[in-house]
């Protein structure tokens, strides 16, 4: 809300006013309690620190700078307006500034992270895996270029906005999953990357000019994935497959708002690649096992490819197959995916060789494990080699 | 790589009316063929033609039907990525139009402005 009051050029005063804002609130609140409403506490003493801003900027610019020059235009008291209204309008201009094709999306990632999100430098490096510095210099030039490009912070109009709208979808996917998949342990993190991702991407649900199909779509998936939050790491962090997961542990809550935003999606023509990776995860957060569950499954991966092609969507599809299909079929499938240096590639290979071929299972499983990178990863494979000797 | 264009030819048997499982099976093999070359990464379009087709000759001579001379039809198309006609060929094996008594035709697409 004050990037807005202060436009994308004076970026880091807003910055500066929140940090300061919330600086205040832990001392003061460390001395005196919470106080009854502590968003409103944050916000009135932020709006004071902008109207102490603007009257010290007065006096600059009301002393010192008609000095210098002569017809200065008289400046207007500015205030700042703290309507819930103001606010949530406010957040989603700022949503579509950040989330703009002129910077990288990793910079649009780091920058939502620290204006919208109000995460620290330090958390933003550990969810990258990176040091401070980097991140700095990464949001430093990502400002850099929103002023050089002079992005306004607004809403664009109704014929740029789906266009615009897919830029931020993918923004907040990749926030989302850097959340999910990140190689940081710690857990707590990560979750809350996840839910960053999905307040922004309610705020697009709230607005009457951003409520579309794919929105909705994106929330469904972040929901269903979301619901095996607890059920997919265990005490230590270490990833626990789906097939192991202990399904008393997925959030009901969770899939019930999946199938409501999934519906919500269902409204229009458009089959966005959310709606086809929500509709998979939809069947994933389904506990019966049938063949129908698999056929509805493949056929998405294969539509799902047809869209956009990424390797492990061609390791996910070739699994699926399996299950549909059986497993020489789709070994045969898997023979033809030129993905040699993927790890994954040699677990389902692994996988699919096992109790057919056990010897050509293990060659894949110790070729994955000398691919994979993270421990728990590796973990993985050493599970599946113990089992297979 | 290079784009090559799998055209799939069958009879035209107009007696012919699935039932609405045979559709759905028949769609599922394809969509299992499809999603096979999507992936690998090959996957460029697809579109399936309908029956409705007229045909346009010299002189504004309409003929009903884009079967008009001969009785075989296209139903169908797909642009895949190949590095050459061999492998292209290799990516049609399997195509259900096969398994229906069709064929696939397998041609290099060569743009407009080369």
């Amino acid at each position: 809300m004050l990037c807005k009051l202060f436009g994308i050029v004076h970026i880091e005063i807003a910055e500066d006013i929140t940090t300061d804002t919330f600086l205040l609130a832990s001392e003061t609140w460390d001395l005196k309690g919470i106080p009854e409403n502590p968003t409103a506490w944050l916000y009135t003493v932020a709006k004071n620190k902008t109207t102490d801003y603007f009257k010290r900027n007065r006096i600059v610019e009301e002393k010192i700078i008609p000095t210098l020059k002569h017809n200065q235009k008289p400046f207007e008291e500015t205030d700042v307006d703290l309507s819930a209204k103001n606010i949530t309008d406010s957040q989603l201009q700022m949503i579509f500034a950040i989330c703009n094709p002129v910077i990288p999306p990793e910079a649009q990632i780091g920058l939502a992270l620290r204006i919208l999100c109000g995460f620290g430098i330090d958390e933003i490096a550990e969810a990258f895996l990176t040091n401070k510095e980097t991140i700095n210099k990464r949001l430093f030039r990502a400002k850099e270029k929103l002023r050089t490009e002079n992005i306004k912070i607004e809403l664009p109009n109704e014929s740029e906005i789906n266009k615009r709208l897919e830029t931020v979808l993918t923004t907040l996917y990749l926030l989302y999953n850097e959340g999910y998949h990140s190689g940081t342990r710690n857990t707590q993190l990560r979750k809350e990357l996840c839910l960053e991702a999905m307040r922004l991407n309610y705020f697009l649900i709230e607005n009457d000019a951003t409520n579309k199909p794919a929105v909705n779509a994106l929330m469904a998936l972040m929901c269903f994935h979301s619901s095996r939050f607890d059920a997919r790491t265990n005490q230590t962090g270490e990833a626990i497959l789906y097939e192991e997961q202990n399904k008393d542990l997925w959030d009901e809550d969770l899939i019930e708002k999946g199938n409501y935003f999934l519906i919500e999606s269902a409204k229009g023509q458009e089959i966005s690649k959310y709606h086809l990776e929500a509709s998979i995860a939809y069947w994933h957060s389904t506990k019966i096992e049938n063949p129908a569950k698999w056929e509805s499954i493949l056929q998405l991966y294969n539509q799902l490819l047809q869209i956009e092609y990424s390797p492990i969507t061609a390791l996910n599809r070739t699994y699926a197959l399996s299950k549909v299909h059986g497993k020489e079929k789709a070994i045969q499938e898997a023979l033809k995916l030129d993905l040699k240096e993927n790890h994954f590639y040699h677990s389902l290979l692994g996988n699919l060789y096992t109790n057919i071929d056990n010897n050509k299972a293990i060659i894949h499983f110790k070729m994955a494990l000398t691919l994979a990178k993270s421990n728990s990863d590796k973990l993985t494979i050493e599970n599946h080699l113990r089992k297979l000797n | 790589m290079t784009e090559f264009m799998m055209i799939f030819r069958n009879d035209y048997n107009p007696a012919f009316k699935p039932s609405a499982e045979q559709m759905e099976a028949s769609i599922k093999q394809w969509q299992d063929w499809i999603g096979g070359i999507a992936a690998q990464g090959k996957f460029v379009s697809t579109n399936r033609l309908g029956f409705e087709g007229k045909t346009l000759k010299p002189n504004h001579v309409i003929v009903d039907g884009p079967y008009a001379e001969v009785k075989e039809i296209i139903g169908g198309y797909i642009l895949v990525k190949a590095t050459n006609i061999d492998e292209a060929m290799k990516l049609a094996e399997g195509c259900p139009i096969l398994s229906i008594g069709g064929h696939v035709e397998v041609r290099n697409v060569v743009p407009m402005n080369n």
